[in-house]
């Protein structure tokens, strides 16, 4: 059973609680619109996040076994001296795109035309390309792995905040103003009849004094 | 212009270099959660972890959880998946959901 608000039963009061519960009511239809819609969106991200997830870390295994031959066959000192000095620098433009009024992020990355590794071939074993070539692959995949990712994770968020809210709303607050109002209009109707019995009883006790 | 970088142990990280990330060698869970928040700070939209630094860093990615950037999303290492991304993945879909739907079937 709901509890009950400590509020006085006045008219006042009924009228006041009257106009919450429709705001309430409304909030709550509202609410559970936004809570559907957030985890019919989320369930696509979701499915995108997971293949996506599968296909970098699968690609990035395979980058990094290569990297690991190279290293066999390379001295760290050439290894270093090959890779520390990036060819180019990835441009990657941020900016936020919104889901529901949760901002997210977007990425793009501005691709440069023909890839080039950043060293010599001199010191430099075919291991080596083979992994900087197939990590260069997986960058836009890993970018897009990103802005999944934290699209979902804000999303789940939302959804848990959402759906919080609808229950407060549906099994709180509207139970509860249903039976404060119940209870001042059965306080107001009290009032009422005894007053109508007061009434009642002075007017006998006038026409008794009367006769 | 917002830049990407990578924090991991040396020999996992390295390559990124080569593809243009911003590349920063660091094991230590505290100077990485310190790492993190100053490359926040720098403006680094993209921010990815080895999965062997990331559970040690859940100081700083609870704390970037609420925001749009920086993403904090961890990778494998040289070592191999742990499964650490995908455990975050499903954390997540159960939170949102309620049952895992994405891996259970």
């Amino acid at each position: 059973m709901a509890s009950m608000m400590q509020v006085k039963p006045t008219r006042m009061e009924l009228s006041n609680l009257k106009k919450r519960r429709t705001v309430a009511i409304r909030g709550h239809k509202m609410m559970k619109d936004k809570r559907d819609e957030l985890v019919r969106r989320f369930i696509v991200l979701a499915r995108r996040n997971k293949e996506l997830r599968l296909e970098v870390e699968r690609k990035l295994a395979l980058a990094m076994q290569s990297f690991v031959l190279a290293r066999a066959v390379m001295s760290n000192t050439e290894i270093e001296e090959a890779l520390l000095y990036p060819a180019r620098a990835i441009q990657v433009e941020a900016k936020t795109r919104s889901v529901l009024s949760i901002p997210v992020p977007e990425l793009s990355m501005e691709t440069q035309d023909g890839f080039v590794y950043p060293y010599g071939f001199s010191t430099t074993g075919s291991d080596l390309d083979g992994a900087v070539q197939s990590l260069a692959e997986v960058l836009p995949l890993m970018l897009e792995l990103a802005e999944t990712e934290k699209a979902c994770s804000r999303l789940a968020d939302e959804i848990e905040k959402t759906r919080r809210r609808v229950n407060a709303l549906e099994y709180v607050m509207i139970p509860q103003f249903d039976e404060t109002i119940r209870r001042i209009r059965m306080k107001l109707e009290e009032n009422e009849r005894g007053n109508l019995t007061r009434l009642m009883k002075t007017k006998d006790m006038l026409q008794a004094q009367q006769k | 212009m917002a830049k990407c970088g990578v924090i991991g142990d040396r020999d996992s990280v390295l390559l990124f270099k080569a593809v243009g990330l911003d590349v920063f060698f660091e094991t230590d869970a505290d100077r990485a959660n310190m790492l993190i928040r100053r490359l926040a700070k720098q403006g680094y939209a993209v921010l990815y972890l080895t999965e062997s630094l990331y559970p040690l860093c859940g100081e700083a990615i609870t704390e970037f959880r609420a925001q749009a950037y920086p993403a904090i999303i961890p990778i494998p290492d040289a070592s191999g998946s742990k499964n650490i991304g995908m455990d975050a993945l499903k954390e997540n879909v159960e939170k949102a959901v309620g049952v895992d739907i994405l891996f259970n079937n």
